[in-house]
C-alpha cells in the first residue's frame, strides 16, 4: 500500500513569525514560508495534520494529545514580551486513541492526554496556528520522549503509519524543531538577529542542502552527529528526523524545497517542504537496523542487552558453544554437538534438508573421538582420522533422524579435510563403509583450519 | 529601615506527586496517598518555618526554563490552572498567589548591575510554572505570603556547570544583597531534586509504593554524599563537586537552584537539617533546611 504521507514539513518552534514578523525581515520571510506551506496544504487532500514537537518533552513514554478541543492562552517562557497566543484546536481524538493502541501493539510505552488546560507547547501552537489557522483539517500532536532513542522514535512513526493505513487517511507530517538551537543568551534588538555562530550556520546549510535534495534518511542517520555539532546538549536531541524519515519509509529520494532559513534569536529556523514524489535520484542504501517492534526499556544502566543472543557455554577451550538457532524450518537436536555460532543443526526447505557443517565432537561432553589435532597451546597431537570420520557420520545420522530423514536419503556431501595428504585414505575408507554405501554425490576439499581442533567436517544435503 | 535578613534557606523539591498524594482541594486528581516519607518531611519543614518570622518566600524553580537570561515574575498577582505537561494525570492545580514585585525588581536590578542578563515578566496571561506551584504548595499551602519567583537560566546547557555556577553565585549575591537592603525577612527556596534519573514507566496506580525506589545504586551514593555535605556544614564541597554530581547523577541542580541557594546563604559552614529524603519515580529528593536565624552574622 502506498505511503499515506502526502507532504512533510519542518518548521521552527519560536513564536516570532507568529507574533511579530514585522519586526525583522528574516522573521517575515519565515512567516511568508509558513503561509506558502499553509496554502499548499490547503490545496492538497490531507485528512489529518500530525505534529511531532520537540518543545513537548515527555518522560513516561510518548504522550498524544486527545482533547477534542484544547483551548487556552499560551505565553512563551522566554519571549513573553512578544505577546500571548490564544489557541483553540481541533484534535482527531479517535486517531489519537488508535495511535496510542498501535504503539502498545508494537511494544512502545505511550498514553493519550485529554485535560482541560493542558499546556500545549509553543512549537505545536505556532505550527498549528500558522499551518492550519481555521482548523480546516483535524490535528494530532505527539510529544518527544526525553529518553527515546532511534528505535523508539522509529516505532512511534511506524505505529502511526499502521493507523493511517488501516483508516485509509492521508496526512501531512510536521516536525516542530530548530535546526541549530543555540540562542543568544543576551537580549538583542530584533534588527540584530543572526545565526549564533558561523559554524552553526554552515551546519544548518549542509543539513538543509540534504533536505533540498530530498535526502531525508541521510539526515536522519546523521542525527546524532548533527546533535553534537549544533545543538545545545539538552536531553531532547535531534530526533525528529528519525520520526519524519520513518514516516516517509526511510526514503532518500524525496522532492525537497527549503522555503526559508533564518535566525530566531540566534537559533536556526527553517521551513522545509518534503514532497513524496521521487526526485529520480535513486534511493540510497539503508545502513541502520530497521526496527519493527520495540523490545522494552533499554536498561541504560545495565551493560547486557537480553534481547541479543549469547553463547551458552564459554568454559571449554576453543570457540564458545551456542544453543542452536531457532527459525523457520529449523531442525535441532540435543543428540548432536552444540553449534559454535548462532545457527541451527539443519534447516528444512520444501522436501529438502540442509545440514550445517557437522564435525566429530560428541554431544554433551564435547570430546573428540580419535583425539584433537592440537593441544591448547596449538602444538600438534597424534589423532585417528578414521575415528573422527566415523563420529562425523554418527552425528549426521542423529540430525537426519531428528528431521525425519535418514542416511539413504542423503543427496550430496561436501567434505573438508585439514590435512589431505595425511588423512584422505583413512577418511575415504570410512566413507565407503558408511555414507558411500548409499551413493550420494561427494566433493572433498583441503582447507587450512576448522573452528575446533578437528580434522574433518561434512556439509550434507538430504531429502526428507 | 531595619536591615533585612534571610531567616532560612531550603532545598524544597517540586515533584507534583507530593501534591497529588495529599489530595488538597486545589488539585483535581485524587489519590490514595503515597510518598509519605517526603510528605512528612515537608510537614516538619512547615512546622519549623512556622516558628520563624518571615515576610516573603523567594524561589528559584527549574521548570520556568529561560535560555535568554534570568527572568522574574513582575506582576503582583497570578492565578490560574497549572497542569503538569509530563504528569497531567497527577497535577491539575488551581493556583492563586501574590508576588512581592518590589523585592523582585530589587533583585533584578542588583543582578543587572552585576552584569547578568535579566528581565521582568509582565505578561498577565503568563502561566506560573508547576515547579513553583508545587514547592509553593508544599511549603505554604495557603499561599498567604508573597513570593519572588525567579526563572532557571539554562546556562549549563549552553556552556558548562562551571559557567552556570559562576552566574548562579552572582545571582545569589544579588538576591542576598537585595533582601538585606529591603528590610524584609525572607525564606529562600531552591526547588530541585537531587539525582534525576526517572523510570520511564508508571504503574497503573501511580502511588503504588511497592514500585518506588531509587533508579540505581550510583544515584543513591551520589544523593547520600551530597546530603552528608549538607548535614555536616560542608556546602563548599557541594559547590566544588557540582560538575561531577550534575553530570553523573543527571541532577536537577543543573538548573542552578542549589548553587544559587548556597550563594544566598554565603555557602554555609553550619549544618543543615534534613527533614526528609525519598524517591519519586526513581529520582532522589531531599527536604533540607539551613536554619540561618541561628547563625546570623549581623
Ligand atoms: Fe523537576
Amino acid at each position: 500500500m502506498a505511503n499515506p504521507i502526502v507532504a512533510s514539513y519542518v518548521v521552527p518552534v519560536h513564536p516570532h513569525p507568529l507574533l511579530v514578523p514585522e519586526k525583522n525581515e528574516g522573521w517575515q520571510r519565515l512567516r511568508n514560508a509558513f503561509d506558502e506551506a499553509r496554502e499548499h496544504i490547503a490545496q492538497g487532500d490531507a485528512d489529518l495534520m500530525i505534529i511531532y514537537s520537540t518543545t513537548w518533552p515527555s518522560i513516561i513514554g510518548h504522550q498524544i494529545q486527545a482533547d477534542p478541543n484544547p483551548t487556552w492562552t499560551l505565553v512563551d517562557q522566554d519571549f513573553h514580551d512578544l505577546g500571548s497566543m490564544d489557541y483553540s484546536f481541533r484534535i482527531d481524538t479517535d486517531f489519537a486513541e488508535a495511535w496510542n493502541s498501535a504503539n502498545h501493539a508494537r511494544g512502545l510505552q505511550s498514553r493519550t492526554v485529554a485535560y482541560n488546560g493542558f499546556p500545549i507547547d509553543v512549537g505545536s501552537v505556532v505550527a498549528l496556528k500558522l499551518l492550519n489557522p481555521d482548523n480546516a483539517i483535524p490535528a494530532v500532536i505527539v510529544s518527544s520522549n526525553v529518553y527515546a532513542n532511534r528505535s523508539e522514535t522509529t516505532i512511534l512513526a511506524k505505529s502511526c503509519l499502521d493507523v493511517l493505513k488501516s483508516t485509509g487517511k492521508k496526512a501531512v507530517a510536521v516536525t516542530a524543531m530548530s535546526m541549530s538551537n543555540r540562542m543568544f543568551t543576551e537580549f538583542i534588538d530584533a534588527a540584530d538577529d543572526k545565526i549564533h555562530s558561523l559554524k552553526d550556520d554552515e551546519w544548518n546549510r549542509k543539513v538543509l542542502q540534504f533536505l533540498e535534495e530530498g535526502r531525508l534518511e541521510d539526515v536522519a542517520q546523521l542525527s546524532r552527529t548533527i546533535h553534537q555539532q549544533i545543538r545545545v546538549q539538552k536531553v531532547v536531541t535531534f530526533k525528529p528526523m528519525w520520526w519524519l524519515s520513518a514516516m516517509n519509509d526511510n526514503r532518500n529520494d524525496l522532492t525537497g524545497k527549503v522555503l526559508a532559513y533564518e535566525a530566531l534569536h540566534g537559533a536556526g529556523g527553517a521551513v522545509v517542504h518534503l514532497d513524496p514524489t521521487s526526485n529520480g535520484m535513486g534511493d540510497k542504501e539503508y545502513d541502520e537496523d530497521d526496527v519493527e517492534v520495540y523490545r522494552g526499556d533499554r536498561n541504560v544502566l545495565d551493560a547486557e542487552d537480553s534481547t541479543v543472543p549469547h553463547p551458552v557455554d564459554s568454559t571449554n577451550e576453543g570457540p564458545d558453544l551456542w544453543d542452536p538457532a531457532e527459525g523457520e524450518g529449523a531442525v535441532n537436536t540435543d543428540s548432536a554437538p552444540k553449534p559454535v555460532g548462532l545457527y541451527p543443526h539443519a534447516r528444512r526447505v520444501g522436501d529438502l534438508l540442509y545440514l550445517s557443517g557437522v564435525g566429530p565432537r560428541q554431544p554433551g561432553t564435547n570430546a573428540i573421538p580419535g583425539g584433537p589435532i592440537r593441544d591448547a597451546d596449538g602444538q600438534p597431537l597424534e589423532y585417528d582420522i578414521k575415528a573422527q570420520t566415523r563420529a562425523v557420520v554418527e552425528n549426521i545420522a542423529r540430525i537426519l533422524e531428528e528431521a525425519g530423514s535418514s542416511m539413504e536419503k542423503v543427496v550430496d556431501v561436501t567434505s573438508f579435510l585439514v590435512d589431505m595428504d595425511r588423512d584422505f585414505t583413512g577418511y575415504n575408507e570410512v566413507w565407503a563403509e558408511t555414507l558411500g554405501h548409499y551413493g550420494p554425490t561427494r566433493t572433498t576439499l583441503a582447507i587450512r583450519a576448522l573452528p575446533t581442533p578437528i580434522a574433518v567436517e561434512m556439509k550434507v544435503i538430504a531429502k526428507i | 529601615m531595619a536591615k533585612g535578613s534571610i531567616v532560612a534557606g531550603c532545598l524544597a523539591p517540586h515533584p507534583p506527586h507530593l501534591v497529588y498524594a495529599e489530595n488538597p482541594p486545589q488539585n483535581e486528581p485524587t489519590s490514595e496517598g503515597g510518598w509519605e516519607q517526603l510528605r512528612w518531611g515537608y510537614e516538619r519543614l512547615r512546622e519549623s518555618l512556622s516558628n520563624i518570622d518571615h515576610d516573603v518566600l523567594v524561589i528559584l524553580s527549574p521548570h520556568w526554563q529561560t535560555y535568554v537570561g534570568t527572568h522574574f515574575l513582575g506582576l503582583s498577582h497570578f492565578e490560574g490552572l497549572s497542569v503538569d505537561p509530563i504528569f497531567p494525570n497527577l497535577f491539575r492545580y488551581s493556583y492563586d498567589l501574590n508576588i512581592d514585585v518590589e523585592l523582585s525588581k530589587a533583585i533584578h536590578d542588583k543582578a543587572a548591575n552585576a552584569g547578568l542578563a535579566v528581565k521582568m515578566m509582565e505578561n498577565p496571561d503568563f502561566r506560573v510554572d508547576y515547579g513553583t506551584i508545587t514547592t509553593g504548595h508544599m511549603v505554604n499551602p495557603a499561599f498567604d505570603k508573597p513570593m519572588v519567583v525567579i526563572s532557571s537560566n539554562r546556562s549549563r546547557h549552553y556552556y558548562s556547570v562551571e559557567v552556570m555556577q559562576e552566574m548562579m553565585m552572582e545571582l545569589g549575591r544579588a538576591t542576598r544583597d537585595a533582601i538585606l537592603e529591603s528590610g524584609k525577612k525572607a525564606v529562600v527556596l531552591a526547588s530541585n531534586s537531587l539525582s534525576h534519573r526517572h523510570f520511564t514507566t508508571e504503574s497503573d496506580v501511580p502511588e503504588d509504593m511497592s514500585k518506588e525506589h531509587i533508579a540505581s545504586h550510583a544515584m543513591h551514593l551520589w544523593d547520600m554524599r551530597i546530603i552528608d555535605y549538607m548535614r555536616t556544614g560542608q556546602a563548599q564541597r557541594i559547590i566544588d563537586e557540582m560538575p561531577e554530581f550534575t553530570e553523573q547523577a543527571i541532577a536537577e541542580s543543573d538548573g542552578g537552584g542549589l548553587t544559587w541557594l548556597l550563594s544566598t546563604l554565603t555557602v554555609p559552614s553550619y549544618p543543615a537539617i534534613l527533614h526528609g529524603y525519598g524517591t519519586i519515580i526513581g529520582t532522589g529528593n531531599a527536604i533540607v533546611e539551613w536554619p540561618c536565624y541561628l547563625h546570623q552574622e549581623v
